[in-house]
């Protein structure tokens, strides 16, 4: 029994990590290549280079569309963040009848494709004869960042204990201060957690900010329009390996924040089903 | 009652269709340790919740030192609570969860500083200041939650259920701690709990509730030795309860159950006639069983027996009676305890309680 | 300065207001304190309202439109037809891409929890310390850009790519390898790699959830461990397991990045012909008839999926 538990553990234990190998490494490529010294990206390495760094930072357009990011991911971030805390608020509070239906239809668009909620907002813009620019962008971000917010926002909310704000009222303080008291020092990672992830997910996001943009670009999209020259294939492989450092740097934070005094055992946050 | 200082009067609270608290007319003393006992569900934390502020009753006033504070909200009443999973702060440590309820003093950082070190002195907590919520066990919370609620002066101080999450022997020095505490402060409590055990220990007077009502309301002793309702006396302690019918209403009352026959008993304040159903109740205690027979003794047979220690539980079942079995509590029993074995059972019939529910 | 007061009434709790100051407000507040549900529902609406806005009604003037037909450039006969339900169901490339779509993502999904499913269960039952490390290792490419994992694989894959070249830099092929890119196989690789992540979480919570003291149980009472893990371990984890398969079946059917990059046209899949119509193509009522059809295709199978499943695990709840 016992010997027979290690052999499963070794056995397991090895799978884990090739597992996380094939997570990884093919990630891994797009750094790799965007320091090889040749337009092509093929074996065999042609020796370190910079250069594409260096061309791509000098790219005014990228610097345009990194801006234009920055915007739609800090308005998406704060928008959604907020309605994540109303929204987990009143169903971490309150026990609303048709609660399940009502956060089913907020998780919604975690799972309908994304192409379709662009191109039913895009219906929508054009009939009522809205433009399309970096507003347009940032709704269809906060659409897909709500539910991420309200998960993250939710685990915190659920972990806060209703009588914590009771003991604050007892001993003398009224709602504002409570507030201010006790249940912001409490929630307030979760509140850096989802104002990070959610600009995370915004400043990565594709799909909404291609259809529903208009000539002037957000990175991922900038990204997409360089794709289509194959001489231009290695500075995008150096934005590429930025954006990931980037996201890999923001979302560790994030975790971070998450995680801030509650126990190990909090790991359900992100199962929605 | 003219020296009321907390009046509950036709208090109902429901919640939706559910009503937890049923018309309940309570007064409680000034520096009264007071106890509202029930099963769960009975509507004794909503009525601790009433009093503290953060339940609005749906009907009745509620009244402390003569002021009434029924719509008052709970940040503006004189009354603190110690919470039953004692909502101790965790963000904050020791000495700033106990100074929480402090700022609106204002006070010099040295008067504070005095007030918490006496306040943490009074819970024998000194040298915890800096300790966080989760490095704390159970029993220290709880004497942080107290700490925290009396630098406030309160004039009432709610417990609800505060003993429930200890364990059996710190529980017991806790109860003992309370009372000395209560005595010293001389702050009126309303405590809250489940256990009739730890109600008849600390209380001066206990209110036993069922289903959003008091069944009874009085000093411990009268509560277990003069149980008003069957459903008291089956709450409260161990009760044997026996069904009767009144034969005869004289200066005694004789009262003919199909366990032990006849009973001659005292009225006890119930008003009956022949032919009424009621219960007869005795305590295990006030019953004895010896080997050999005896005048007077009824012939039983010994089901089975418990060891408790200071004492041992008997359960027999009289020969001549319907079947039915009576538990009898004795240290000094000297016959065999073997199941089907026989012995004689002796009882005072003055021990015996006429209940008519 | 409203902000403060808002603020502060969103988050005090029933019954606890006390400081009014008109009337009718005073009423408002009374009546919100008795009727907590209408509170909740009060703090609920910014959310629910936007999600309303920016989703239900979007889809319902998808629906509506997918009734008309396009006569010219933003121009529609509103008359209403059910043309372009029957065309989305009975034109030969359409069937084609659905079938396709639904292949690709039934592959994927199968392909990604299996893989996931062993190294949950080591997460959750073998690694004792650093649980929450191997978590967050696991979970962090989820947040970082899809479009970046997908297009490594373009890199990986592509006629010039890292495979290719590597291999032909060994000596192992002198040509390129033609069949690793721009077909339905290179979908379903990219898109198992890229929803990995997905499928993990969700079963390594259910796993988690798992009373230890069941597996003993179960075990005490005559199983081996193998016969233990289908009879208690696997009907546990189920739910996790519909969770993860939901949570990359609907979505990867309508994948556009994947397929556009290394799909080719052998690998295009419904969302490609959906870009079609709304761009080059100008036929938005077309478009939006294929949306709503995959998507209630879609969810009539995760239905009857989700409903076997438990119906097979005996649990009728």
């Amino acid at each position: 029994m016992n010997r027979n538990m290690n052999v499963a553990a070794r056995i397991l234990g090895a799978y884990a990590v090739i597992y996380v190998a094939y997570l990884y490494v093919p990630v891994l490529f797009l750094p790799l290549f965007s320091f090889n010294d040749s337009i092509y990206i093929s074996f065999p390495l042609r020796g370190w280079t910079l250069k594409w760094y260096q061309t791509m930072f000098a790219n005014e357009a990228l610097h345009r569309a990194l801006v234009n990011s920055l915007k739609v991911g800090m308005m998406t971030a704060l928008i959604s963040t907020i309605l994540g805390i109303l929204g987990a608020r009143a169903v971490t509070r309150y026990q609303l009848p048709g609660q399940k239906p009502v956060v089913a239809m907020i998780m919604l668009p975690l799972v309908v494709p994304e192409i379709i909620l662009a191109m039913a907002m895009l219906i929508v813009i054009l009939r009522m004869g809205g433009s399309l620019g970096l507003v347009s962008i940032a709704a269809g971000h906060v659409l897909i960042c709500v539910p991420f917010a309200m998960v993250v926002l939710m685990s915190r909310f659920e972990g806060f204990d209703r009588s914590l704000e009771e003991a604050s009222y007892d001993l003398g303080e009224n709602a504002w201060w409570t507030f201010w008291r006790v249940t912001f020092p409490n929630v307030l990672p979760g509140i850096v957690a989802s104002l990070l992830l959610t600009f995370t997910i915004s400043f990565d996001e594709f799909i909404m900010a291609f259809f529903l943009g208009s000539t002037n670009p957000t990175l991922p999209v900038f990204m997409w329009n360089q794709l289509r020259f194959p001489k231009l294939l290695p500075g995008v492989l150096a934005l590429g390996a930025c954006i990931l450092i980037a996201s890999v740097f923001i979302v560790l934070l994030a975790e971070w924040f998450r995680r801030r005094n509650t126990s190990e055992t909090q790991t359900g946050d992100m199962t929605i089903g | 009652m003219a020296d009321a200082f907390i009046e509950i009067a036709s208090v109902s609270k429901s919640f939706g269709s559910v009503t937890a608290v049923d018309n309940i007319s309570l007064s409680i003393r000034k520096g009264e340790f007071f106890s509202l006992l029930g099963p769960s569900g009975c509507g004794k934390t909503t009525l601790l919740r009433i009093l503290g502020g953060f339940e609005t009753p749906s009907d009745g006033k509620v009244m402390i030192e003569g002021q009434e504070v029924t719509h008052m909200p709970a940040h503006l009443r004189s009354t603190n609570m110690v919470f039953q999973n004692y909502a101790i702060f965790p963000h904050l440590n020791v000495e700033q969860n106990v100074a929480y309820g402090l700022r609106q003093q204002k006070l010099s950082r040295e008067a504070q500083a005095e007030k918490v070190s006496a306040a943490l002195a009074m819970v024998q907590l000194e040298g915890f200041e800096k300790r966080g919520a989760d490095e704390m066990s159970g029993g220290q919370k709880q004497r942080v939650a107290l700490a925290r609620a009396l630098i406030k002066r309160p004039k009432v101080l709610l417990l609800d259920e505060p003993l429930g999450a200890l364990d059996k022997k710190l529980r017991e020095e806790m109860q003992i701690e309370l009372r000395i505490l209560q005595q010293q402060v001389g702050i009126t409590f309303v405590f809250v709990t489940h256990d009739q055990e730890e109600a008849l220990t600390l209380s001066d007077r206990i209110a036993v509730m069922s289903e959003g009502r008091i069944l009874q309301n009085a000093p411990p002793r009268e509560i277990y030795e003069r149980p008003c309702s069957r459903a008291v006396a089956d709450f409260i302690g161990q009760m044997n309860l026996l069904d009767g019918v009144v034969a005869s209403v004289d200066e005694q009352i004789s009262v003919s159950s199909a366990a032990l026959g006849p009973v001659s008993v005292g009225s006890n304040n119930q008003t009956v006639r022949t032919g009424d159903a009621v219960t007869l109740a005795v305590r295990p205690e006030n019953l004895s069983l010896s080997d050999v027979p005896t005048p007077g003794g009824l012939a039983v047979t010994l089901k089975a027996s418990a060891y408790f220690g200071d004492t041992t539980h008997y359960r027999v079942n009289p020969l001549e009676g319907d079947g039915s079995t009576l538990d009898v509590s004795q240290q000094d029993y000297q016959g065999s305890d073997r199941s089907g074995d026989q012995a004689w059972l002796h009882f005072d019939s003055s021990n015996f309680l006429l209940l008519k529910d | 300065m409203i902000r403060p007061q808002f603020l502060g009434g969103c988050f005090d709790s029933a019954g606890l207001m006390n400081n009014a100051t008109s009337k009718p407000l005073d009423r408002l507040r009374s009546s919100l304190s008795r009727r907590p549900a209408l509170r909740g529902y009060l703090l609920l609406s910014p959310t629910l309202g936007l999600v309303g806005a920016l989703m239900c009604i979007p889809i319902m003037a998808m629906a509506v439109l997918s009734f008309w037909q396009q006569t010219g450039h933003m121009d529609f006969d509103m008359s209403g037809t059910v043309q372009n339900y029957v065309e989305a169901l009975t034109r030969d490339m359409y069937r084609v891409l659905f079938l396709r779509s639904l292949g690709i993502s039934g592959l994927t999904t199968l392909a990604t929890v299996v893989m996931a499913f062993p190294l949950a269960y080591f997460i959750a039952f073998y690694v004792k310390r650093h649980k929450m490390v191997w978590i967050i290792l696991v979970t962090l490419p989820f947040w970082t850009s899809y479009l970046l994992r997908v297009f490594a694989w373009k890199v990986i894959l592509g006629y010039g790519g890292a495979v290719n070249s590597g291999l032909i830099a060994l000596g192992a092929i002198s040509e390129p390898l033609t069949f690793l890119m721009y077909n339905p196989t290179a979908v379903v690789i990219t898109l198992t790699h890229a929803w990995a992540t997905v499928a993990i979480l969700p079963i390594y919570v259910s796993l988690e959830k798992i009373d230890r003291s069941m597996l003993e149980a179960a075990t005490d009472l005559g199983d081996s461990p193998f016969i233990r893990f289908f009879r208690v371990t696997l009907p546990l984890a189920l739910p996790g397991i519909l969770a993860a398969s939901v949570l990359i079946f609907i979505p990867t059917v309508g994948d556009y990045v994947t397929p556009s990059l290394v799909g080719g046209s052998d690998g295009y899949m419904i969302a490609n012909v959906i870009q079609f119509q709304f761009g080059r193509g100008s036929n938005w009522p077309s478009g939006a008839a294929i949306s709503l059809t995959s998507m209630t295709i879609v969810a009539v199978l995760v239905a009857v999926f989700v409903w076997s499943a438990r119906r097979l695990s005996g649990r009728h709840s």
